[in-house]
């Protein structure tokens, strides 16, 4: 139905063109919407405007919608500030972690988020985008911009692969948002159109198998602290690739990777509720206090 | 959008918002059968919430969705839910809707939510078909004789209607076809009525662009 992209064939574009790779995305996306690249940008800004809005819900402590998640992002910020000098992480993976739950619970309280890609796993890109906007001193239209790459690259991986935990697994999910988040961030912090891709590659690679298992069928357990995982993750691929290091796969290879472990998952681990952090007896509690059955 | 989950809440808003547009009146009673992952953790999701809200024609971004049942009660829609096994090639969250509309039109319509909140239609009475609503879509049923494709095409094109892509099925040789034409531009409601007046047109359904 849809065509395969290829993550590789624009980055080696964007390079030939000696531009950055946010730039080639916005000329790709001017030609293919038929709309303004200011358009683009202004409505990448009102997203920018929602995720913002999300994280200011999260850390007020928001309960979700079946009691199992809530209260975390507001816990780790009040520590956050309190004893600014335990933290182990430095300042920026702290903060990164904190907008990543707050984002889960948001959504695990039927808030209001931009999917990115995915609801499930929507913590991630905001929060390393606030993060790298405070530490760098990126304007708005700057961050539109990493939104823009960042959606380049889901476009790839939902044409080679999936963004579906349902098909594909938790990696499908937090996995593309860390992917998506890793290019941004490279992009952000002014690395080469290359080096997007092997942000993109490493992340991938470090979150390839993850399954997907919400106990009870929930975005709550695991998902909301997966979503501070995956930030990290995403932070650690863009920081190597920034120093040059290089996967030794090539990206649109690691999304393929990607795409044949998810459909090789089991059923159990794709989304269903039936296996993994579901199957444990606490997590079949959970399921059967919440709606009183167990599924088989 | 709403929350918890894109492929099981906004996904699903608009898999109920695509096949209240292929009935094309307001829905009367739905009988919504749920295959895999969907059958699995549609409560957990709001799934059924969200098909609901698909259903009364809201936007993925809704405040209302979690309070769907309540509205479509007032709307006088009945809807029942049930775990339905599509066999493995489907997608793990599908659903079946069967509809029937306030005029008595009734349809089968099947479609998966295929992660990020995108959709795929599959099946509509019968024909196997895909598209995704990305695109202004037309679903014209019609008499499977030649020229019936050149007429459509041609009012289209008459009225500068680009199509994007095309694709005809048909259950048999010289019986019921149906066209699929996801198109560029808006199809408008002049366009319809000339579709639907040609002796080979059974039927027009139109999609909006999501």
């Amino acid at each position: 139905m849809t065509e395969k992209l290829s993550l590789q064939y624009w980055i080696a574009q964007a390079e030939e063109k000696n531009t950055t790779f946010a730039n080639y995305c916005i000329q790709n996306q001017v030609e293919a919407l038929e709309l303004p690249a200011q358009e683009i940008l202004e409505r990448m800004e009102s997203m920018l405007a929602v995720m913002r809005e999300a994280v200011q819900i999260g850390l007020q402590g928001v309960r979700s919608v079946g009691g199992l998640v809530g209260g975390d992002a507001r816990k780790l910020d009040e520590y956050l500030k309190s004893k600014p000098e335990k933290v182990i992480g430095g300042t920026s993976l702290s903060k990164a972690i904190t907008m990543a739950l707050a984002v889960g619970e948001a959504n695990a309280s039927m808030g209001r988020i931009v999917a990115a890609p995915t609801a499930g796993a929507s913590g991630v890109l905001p929060s390393v985008l606030f993060t790298i906007a405070e530490s760098h001193h990126l304007t708005e239209r700057e961050l539109a911009k990493g939104l823009v790459v960042a959606g380049a690259i889901g476009m790839v991986i939902a044409s080679r692969a999936s963004l579906s935990g349902a098909a594909g697994g938790c990696q499908a999910e937090c996995g593309s948002a860390a992917a998506m988040a890793a290019g941004a961030a490279v992009d952000l912090c002014s690395g080469t159109p290359s080096q997007v891709g092997e942000a993109v590659a490493m992340v991938l690679k470090n979150m390839l198998g993850l399954v997907c298992d919400p106990v009870a069928g929930l975005v709550e357990v695991p998902c909301v602290k997966r979503n501070a995982g995956a930030a990290a993750q995403a932070i650690v691929a863009a920081e190597m690739a920034l120093a040059g290091i290089k996967s030794a796969i090539p990206v649109d290879e690691v999304i393929d990777a990607m795409g044949t472990v998810g459909g090789s998952l089991p059923k159990n681990l794709r989304e269903t509720a039936l296996g993994g952090l579901a199957a444990t007896p606490t997590g079949r509690a959970w399921a059967k206090k919440l709606f009183g059955h167990i599924e088989e | 959008m709403i929350g918890p989950s894109s492929s099981h809440t906004a996904g699903a808003v608009r898999l109920g918002n695509v096949a209240l547009s292929i009935l094309g009146e307001p829905v009367q009673e739905a009988s919504i059968g749920l295959h895999g992952s969907f059958a699995q953790t549609y409560q957990g999701h709001g799934s059924d919430l969200a098909l609901v809200a698909g259903l009364l024609g809201w936007s993925t971004d809704d405040a209302r969705i979690p309070s769907s049942f309540d509205h479509a009660r007032e709307a006088g829609l009945t809807v029942t839910f049930h775990k339905e096994n599509l066999g493995e090639l489907a997608h793990p969250n599908t659903v079946r809707f069967r509809l029937k509309g306030r005029q008595g039109v009734a349809s089968v319509i099947t479609g998966s939510s295929i992660g990020g909140g995108r959709v795929l239609v599959t099946e509509v009475d019968d024909f196997p078909l895909e598209f995704t609503g990305d695109f202004a879509t037309l679903l014209v049923m019609h008499h499977d004789r030649p020229g019936a494709i050149t007429l459509v095409t041609g009012i289209l094109s008459s009225q500068g209607i680009n199509i994007a892509q095309m694709r005809v099925s048909r259950k048999q040789k010289g019986a019921l076809a149906l066209m699929v034409l996801e198109t560029d531009q808006p199809v408008g409601d002049g366009t319809i009525r000339a579709i639907s007046s040609l002796p080979q047109v059974e039927a027009v359904r139109r999609i909006q662009a999501m």
